[in-house]
């Protein structure tokens, strides 16, 4: 099979800039991280149909480029659409929500973690990043009981 | 009779149509919902025995014929799968609807809830019969994307958060099953299971591998086996109680049913059954050993979820006919019986008003038929004798017995082990939740013995509740004001701080107390888990001829020549 190297190398950087953004905690760049990774996926699809330069359809001497990876490639665009509308629709939602646009660390995580902390009685837990700032504040706890309403104003607090 | 088949995926995404556009006509919508999941069970009912006595049903979608169209396929693993699926579907269901009558439920189905269930539904049925990769692929992102909706429904901060977690990870999964497929047909020229079973064996080597391994990362990631599970115990709690029941039974199994078809149709040879045998005791142990460190009910039965995935991947490692076979039963019945623990912790939610064993108590009393509905369940996942979990846990370790290999006796003892932890799981949770007397929560948790002594360590809960706490019953009835009408007994003054840093919504310091009155629940939920309970007993009654099927389905899964033929037929 015969490959095109420029869109083997494009596909690289799609593949490795996208990655990079799906890993950041900033929705936004989840989304566009998404976006360059469904691309890079059909180029991947694309490549495989063999070589550049044939037509897609009609009787020529060489004959016709395989089909069905482009066929697969469509619907592959048509579902990376549908999840990309409901990304967005959830970043809106987030802000809304909180007027942030970080994944926030898991509480539940969070509390075996210090539970775990506390136990050890390791002096760095307080430095712990997974661990909130809040384990000595009462007032910070008192917003974790009920996020929906306070939780905003007490991140703009707290920064 | 093959008309059949293409039903059930076409009665669901129509059913979704039309329950859509009844957006304003909740009862109708319902109706419709329920209908077509009671076709649903009865079409893949019919087909279980059908395919049974006849071989499988082939169809190709559209009269294109096998290589170049789409075939559907439903030989006996798929028409076991898609019946059990299909009743799980329906059952979970009618329990949504019974929480959507309970009109003081805040988890109460919001309209768009019910067309998503059955995009889900098609999604998940079209998984079972895919015949081709491409199609097994569009029949995950159905059901993916319909499960995005469903585990951030109601859009609350804490779900968003949750679910994030959950799509990013289907995101990657889904990416790299796409990107496999790309592969798979640069390597082999087409999509079709059957004709790439064909044709793999040409490959060389190295290609195989790479082919065979990036399948299964993808199948992996959704099946949730050990170093790809991290997501699952954060995003599926949050969501409300039929959906997490319905994601913890189906959607892993969707996974596993595509490493099931991977390691026997695909790639018969047994290239990576070690790995699959060493990734399966990790799984079982990590799994486990969350589960054991977990307050949370529904945190808790995730990690056992995680855990006894490792049992199916250690069956389909053996990569023999009773390993299979026993791989295929234990799929069933953990269907079955993870759903209905979820369920059943839906109801002690309801009931106690918190799913943390810190603060749960007393609900033996408060609902003794509840206890009786969590018991047996819990026993059954455990693994205790009469129960279907101990005959699939049986098959296993006789399909390792037959292997020999120390590899396998070590996933023998992997499986004793994790089955005792996870007894001790679940009857911590018992213990916690139904045994102890509400009023001694803190002091006679057996678990908290570990955790409690840094409590006080801990910061001092929100000023609010130390006030109401420090007046003690006097303080109550204005600061409870907000919550008397949603908690169920709120007549229980809290001496200790019930609560955890994770749960201090106001509920808590309420709870059921030591209320002597009992609770009532709605009568539709209680009768739908018993029915779900008593679905997982019959698993036992039935236990001899489902073990026989389940053996048949295995025999013609290990030898794809079979399935090959059925499909692609003379055409080759």
């Amino acid at each position: 099979m015969t490959l095109t190297l420029v869109l083997v190398i494009a596909m690289a950087v799609l593949f490795s800039c996208g990655v990079y953004l799906l890993l950041e905690r900033s929705l936004t760049r989840m989304l566009l991280g998404f976006l360059l990774l469904g691309n890079a996926l059909n180029l991947l699809l694309l490549v495989m149909s063999g070589a550049a330069g044939r037509p897609p359809i009609g009787d020529s001497a060489e004959g016709v480029t395989d089909p069905l990876p482009q066929a697969f490639a469509l619907t592959a665009i048509v579902i990376t659409f549908a999840v990309s509308a409901f990304l967005l629709a959830l970043i809106h939602r987030s802000w809304k929500l909180s007027r942030a646009d970080e994944v926030e660390v898991d509480e539940a995580d969070a509390a075996i973690g210090r539970d775990r902390d506390e136990s050890d009685d390791d002096p760095e837990s307080d430095h712990d990043p997974r661990a909130p700032e809040d384990a000595d504040d009462p007032h910070d706890r008192g917003a974790g009981a009920d996020p929906d309403a306070t939780a905003p104003a007490d991140r703009e607090a707290s920064r | 009779m093959t008309w059949l088949v293409p039903l059930l995926v076409l009665v669901p995404l129509l059913g979704a149509a039309v329950a859509l556009g009844l957006l304003r006509h909740q009862e109708l919508q319902r109706a419709i919902t329920v209908a077509v999941l009671v076709v649903a069970v009865a079409v893949a009912a019919t087909l279980m025995v059908l395919v049974d006595r006849h071989g499988t049903i082939v169809v190709q979608v559209g009269g294109w014929e096998a290589p170049y169209g789409i075939s559907l396929v439903v030989d006996r693993l798929s028409a076991l799968l898609l019946t059990v699926s299909a009743s799980v579907l329906l059952i979970v269901l009618l329990f949504s609807i019974g929480q959507g009558l309970a009109a003081d439920d805040e988890d109460a189905p919001v309209t768009i809830y019910y067309p998503t269930y059955l995009v889900l539904a098609a999604g998940v049925l079209d998984a079972f019969m895919a015949g081709d990769l491409f199609n097994l692929y569009v029949a995950f992102e159905m059901l993916l994307v319909a499960s995005y909706v469903l585990i951030t429904l109601g859009g609350s901060e804490q779900r968003v958060r949750a679910g994030t977690t959950y799509i990013v990870t289907s995101l990657i999964a889904s990416a790299i099953f796409l990107a496999s497929i790309g592969l798979v047909y640069g390597a082999t020229g087409t999509v079709n299971i059957a004709q790439i079973s064909e044709r793999v064996a040409d490959l060389p080597e190295h290609v195989q591998l790479l082919l065979h391994t990036m399948l299964l990362i993808g199948f992996g990631i959704k099946a949730a086996v050990f170093p790809l599970a991290f997501w699952l115990p954060d995003s599926y709690p949050t969501a409300p109680a039929p959906v997490t029941a319905v994601f913890a039974g189906l959607l892993t199994k969707v996974g596993i049913y595509a490493i099931i078809r991977l390691e026997t149709i695909i790639f018969p040879r047994p290239q990576l059954n070690t790995v699959l045998l060493v990734v399966a005791v990790l799984t079982m142990v990590v799994g486990v050993l969350g589960a054991v460190s977990q307050t949370d009910v529904k945190r808790l039965l995730s990690f056992t979820l995680i855990s006894h995935i490792g049992f199916m991947v250690m069956g389909v490692g053996l990569g023999s006919v009773v390993g299979t076979a026993a791989a295929v039963f234990y799929t069933v019945h953990h269907i079955v019986v993870q759903t209905t623990l979820f369920l059943v912790s839906g109801l002690m939610e309801r009931v106690g008003g918190t799913t943390s064993t810190r603060s749960l108590g007393g609900l033996l009393k408060a609902a003794p038929l509840l206890a009786a509905l969590y018991l047996v369940p819990a026993f059954n996942l455990g693994g205790i004798p009469p129960f279907s979990g101990f005959i699939g846990k049986l098959g296993l370790f006789r399909a390792a017995a037959v292997d020999g290999s120390p590899l396998a006796w070590v996933t023998v003892g992997a499986g004793v082990v994790t089955s005792l932890l996870t007894l001790y799981a679940l009857m911590r949770v018992w213990d916690a939740a139904f045994w102890r007397p509400k009023p001694a929560a803190e002091a006679a948790a057996p678990h908290a013995s570990v955790a409690e002594p840094h409590a006080h360590l801990r910061s001092p809960e929100p000023a609010p509740l130390t006030v109401s706490e420090a007046t003690g019953e006097a303080y109550h009835p204005g600061g409870s004001a907000t919550v008397t009408d949603e908690a169920h007994a709120s007549s229980a003054s809290h001496p200790t701080t019930g609560s955890t840093p994770t749960h201090t919504v106001p509920a808590d310091s309420e709870g059921v107390g030591d209320a002597p009155e009992r609770v009532r629940l709605p009568r539709m939920l209680v009768a739908v888990t018993t029915v779900a309970v008593l679905g997982s007993v019959a698993l036992t009654v039935v236990a001899g001829p489902l073990y026989g099927y389940a053996t048949r389905a295995a025999e013609s899964l290990e030898s794809p020549d079979r399935y090959v033929q059925a499909v692609l037929g003379g055409v080759r």
